[in-house]
């Protein structure tokens, strides 16, 4: 008697388990060509309101805004800027 | 032309665990994704114990790239590796080929089914559109967008981990060596995830200066 009703009960548990997968699908626009999808570069934003400054879109002034910032690791040099 | 690397200073690391706060707290990384750990090696051996802060070090040949079945993952122009989740299968090819055990893969289900794969990403995002929901709730937070540097190593309070632009940091690491007097050899895993320059080449690798003491 007891061994259908432990059968039942983990049959249920088990196809309960089975609601719990989280569905993972690719994007049907990019199953057709596989493709990786494009990022756009860092500088190409605008700079935040209180954040670092660049022009948008300067490849050349985001850069050297982020080697500025790097020397803030260097504990020789961050003290005198 | 900006290169961004990582360098962990074997030398510095005082095992703190601040990187790793860090980027759980900026990322929203989920529980059982670790994408920055410390590991200590030579644990207990007194004089010779050290500790390293390990995550995705955006190698400059990586072999994740190489072996993705679906290839999901690119390279930005400012060398970081990044992927896309939506193409990702989580085979769990990168974790074997990674010599940095970065790739991550949190449980997807009930029978330990794995999801798709979560990595370091530079604190550069990933291909949904900048500083978008999307691109948070899939990657984390696009801080290169926002002009800053990955927030594990600007908040690393001893400095042991770089991040940044290969030539700035291998000069700051450079000068750094070159006070302490050491041999340069505490630049963990740099050689294998940027190599060596070819000769002739001014490369970034950072090694020892000349006049430094041995």
């Amino acid at each position: 008697m007891t061994r259908p009703l432990l059968a039942a009960v983990l049959g249920a548990l088990l196809a309960l388990a089975g609601c719990m997968e989280v569905e993972q699908v690719s994007s049907p626009e990019k199953q057709a060509g596989q493709t990786v999808k494009r990022d756009t570069n860092p500088w190409s934003n605008e700079p935040l309101a209180m954040g670092p400054k660049w022009s948008k879109g300067d490849r050349k002034s985001w850069e050297e805004q982020i080697k500025r910032r790097q020397f803030a690791q260097h504990e020789h040099k961050r003290i005198y800027q | 032309m900006a290169r961004m690397k990582f360098l962990s200073d074997a030398e510095r690391c005082i095992e703190c665990n601040g990187c790793v706060t860090a980027c759980k707290n900026e990322n929203e990384v989920p529980w059982g994704v670790n994408r920055r750990r410390v590991v200590t090696i030579n644990d207990g051996v007194i004089g010779a114990e050290k500790s390293i802060s390990v995550a995705c070090m955006h190698c400059s040949d990586a072999p994740c790239m190489a072996v993705c079945p679906v290839d999901c993952f690119y390279k930005t122009s400012d060398g970081v590796v990044l992927h896309d989740k939506d193409l990702c299968i989580g085979c769990g090819y990168c974790f074997y080929a990674c010599p940095f055990g970065a790739p991550q893969f949190p449980q997807a289900g009930a029978f330990g089914l794995r999801g798709k794969m979560d990595k370091c990403t530079f604190c550069a995002g990933g291909p949904e559109a900048d500083k978008s929901d999307a691109e948070f709730k899939k990657y984390g937070r696009n801080r290169l967008a926002e002009g800053k540097l990955p927030a594990c190593a600007e908040m690393c309070s001893t400095k042991a981990l770089l991040g940044g632009d290969g030539d700035v940091i291998a000069d700051i690491y450079r000068e750094r060596v070159a006070r302490r007097g050491s041999k340069g050899a505490e630049a963990w895993g740099w050689g294998s995830a940027y190599g060596q320059p070819p000769k002739g080449a001014g490369g970034a690798a950072p090694a020892a200066p000349a006049g430094g003491k041995s």
